[in-house]
């Protein structure tokens, strides 16, 4: 790779130990991927749940921490995706402390970093969305493929180290989708039937994910009369990243880099497969469970925007959840601040549904957590956790918001 | 029989030789297994119930989210990682995941890995030369 010489020196250690390794790790990735040089970068999204993690993360976490300030703090804004646990919530759902340990020990070690502790997998909507053509290294499938496709900035997924080495070195390997010709259209798809909601939005974007053969092809999606919204393309985007690995999609005449089939592909325009009403019922329909047992409903994956929250208000306010059922919602922390001040949370928690905040459910050890409280058939409107949480000992199901909130009312699916 | 080598792109790690545990089916660290018990755990997965301890794993692609970046420091450093990991296509949180873990992982093979490679083959996984030998059995 071509190294600048501001590059060379931190590669040297001038610049201390921890951008000496963040260089040298980018550098491993980027020879991986070909990649010619490295992209300067301005905003990073950091995915560190304690989960994932584990006590080596953590450790690893803590030996950048205890160098000096000038070494260790990072040299771009870094914002970081949702934590492992509320400290809020977290004896309510039996998490271990061991875990809330953990957390602490992490949060110490990012401030120490001048990491700003946002805790949110939605910061695309709630923090600073980047612009048109800015370079990013962003950490969270779904914020990665929002700002790729809707915000047509570049980012590659960053993982953890990859995320946190481009905070320290303020730059990242150039290959994959910070370049013009990865972001060319691979697949094309026509939504015959658009979707009604967000369930069926995710329901579509899972659809076309589970089509997608890598990483690198880029579905091309026409038919779809008129913008969606913020919260319709966060469900789209977070199933098929969740899905397919996917970091990018066009949508013809909504996206910034596809006004037009012809402007997307190079050459002939590939003939489209089509998805219908069908394919998004049959889509529910693969998650369709034995009986109409219900443990717990959970709205997350993404975190919920201040419109969601609003609806969720709305749709339990004067209700009962029923006592054999636990509801949950994930919000982040700043979205929480907004929701208590205008009365969203005193509806949900009246109703006794639990709002989370700065967590993102699946990412909580799901599985530890669905043992203890005795959780198996889990509902939710969101495509992504549906499709996460069969890994982790649950029989999850889909269905809209509404539908959710009524079972979850009703103690049984509805 | 000949041992046979396979090239693929140069990739990342150690060199490591063991058995293959081999699907054509993707992977994901979160969405498939159970890390403690260091078994596949998603029911649909082909390899549903199989230890992956000690193997060297061959799959499709790389799918689902970014975790594995993490995961394969933290298992390696419980012993619950895999010997290896190879894949037709890895994405880039594989290749994080491996750099950060000094795990071994190829992925770009001239033929389609998981049909060329057969489950309990003894397989050399050289990522720095690139290469995959499979081991004669005679």
């Amino acid at each position: 790779m071509k190294l600048t010489e501001h590059e060379e020196a931190m590669l040297a250690g001038e610049m201390g130990v921890p951008r000496q390794r963040a260089l040298e790790h980018q550098i491993k990735v980027g020879r991986f991927f070909d990649a010619a040089d490295m992209v300067e970068i301005a905003h990073v999204h950091i995915m560190a749940d304690t989960e994932s993690l584990g006590e080596a993360g953590v450790a690893f976490l803590e030996d950048i921490a205890a160098y000096p300030e000038a070494d260790r703090r990072t040299l771009v804004p870094t914002v970081t995706d949702p934590r492992g646990a509320d400290f809020n919530a977290y004896k309510r759902l039996k998490q271990q402390e061991d875990w809330i340990g953990l957390e602490r020990r992490t949060i110490d070690a990012f401030q120490a970093l001048d990491v700003l502790m946002t805790d949110t997998c939605i910061n695309y909507q709630i923090v600073i969305p980047p612009v048109l053509g800015e370079h990013v290294a962003f950490g969270d499938t779904g914020s990665s493929i929002y700002t790729n496709s809707v915000l047509g900035a570049r980012t590659n997924f960053e993982g953890g180290p990859s995320a946190l080495a481009a905070a320290l070195t303020g730059r990242t390997p150039r290959y994959g989708f910070h370049l013009d010709a990865c972001r060319r259209g691979t697949a094309h798809f026509v939504l015959e039937d658009r979707p009604r909601d967000w369930a069926d939005w995710g329901a579509a974007g899972g659809i076309i994910g589970r089509e997608m053969s890598s990483y690198w092809h880029v579905p091309v999606i026409d038919g779809v009369d008129g913008a969606p919204t913020s919260d319709e393309l966060k469900h789209f985007g977070a199933a098929l990243a969740s899905f397919g690995s996917t970091p990018l999609f066009h949508m013809i005449g909504v996206t910034p880099e596809a006004p037009t089939l012809q402007s997307v592909f190079d050459g002939a325009v590939p003939e489209p497969r089509r998805i219908t009403r069908a394919d998004i019922d049959a889509f529910y329909e693969s998650y369709r469970p034995a009986d109409d047992t219900l443990d717990v409903v959970v709205f997350a994956a993404p975190q919920l925007s201040l419109f969601e929250l609003q609806r969720l208000g709305h749709l339990l306010d004067g209700r009962k959840v029923h006592e054999k059922t636990t509801l949950l919602a994930a919000t982040a922390p700043e979205i929480k601040k907004s929701a208590d001040r205008m009365g969203i949370t005193k509806k949900i928690e009246a109703s006794g549904g639990v709002l989370l905040e700065g967590v993102c459910f699946y990412n909580m050890h799901a599985r530890e957590i669905g043992e203890a409280n005795g959780w198996r058939r889990l509902m939710s409107n969101s495509a992504k956790i549906v499709n996460i949480l069969g890994g982790y000992g649950y029989e999850p199901m889909l269905a809209p918001m509404e539908r959710c909130v009524d079972s979850a009312v009703a103690g049984r699916i509805v | 029989m000949a041992d046979t080598i396979i090239k693929g792109h140069v990739g990342i790690g150690p060199t490591v030789s063991g058995p293959a545990l081999v699907a054509h089916d993707n992977f994901s660290a979160r969405y498939d297994l159970d890390r403690i018990a260091g078994v596949f755990s998603r029911p649909g997965h082909k390899l549903f119930g199989e230890s992956y301890l000690g193997k060297v794993l061959v799959l499709n692609i790389a799918k689902g989210g970014v975790a594995t970046a993490w995961m394969l420091h933290e298992m390696a450093d419980r012993d619950r990682a895999p010997l290896a990991l190879l894949l037709n296509y890895a994405n880039p949180i594989m290749a994080q995941g491996a750099a950060h873990a000094d795990f071994p992982l190829i992925d770009r093979f001239d033929t389609d890995i998981t049909a060329k490679i057969k489950n309990g083959d003894r397989v050399t996984v050289d990522p720095a030369a690139g290469t995959v030998t499979i081991h004669d059995a005679g």
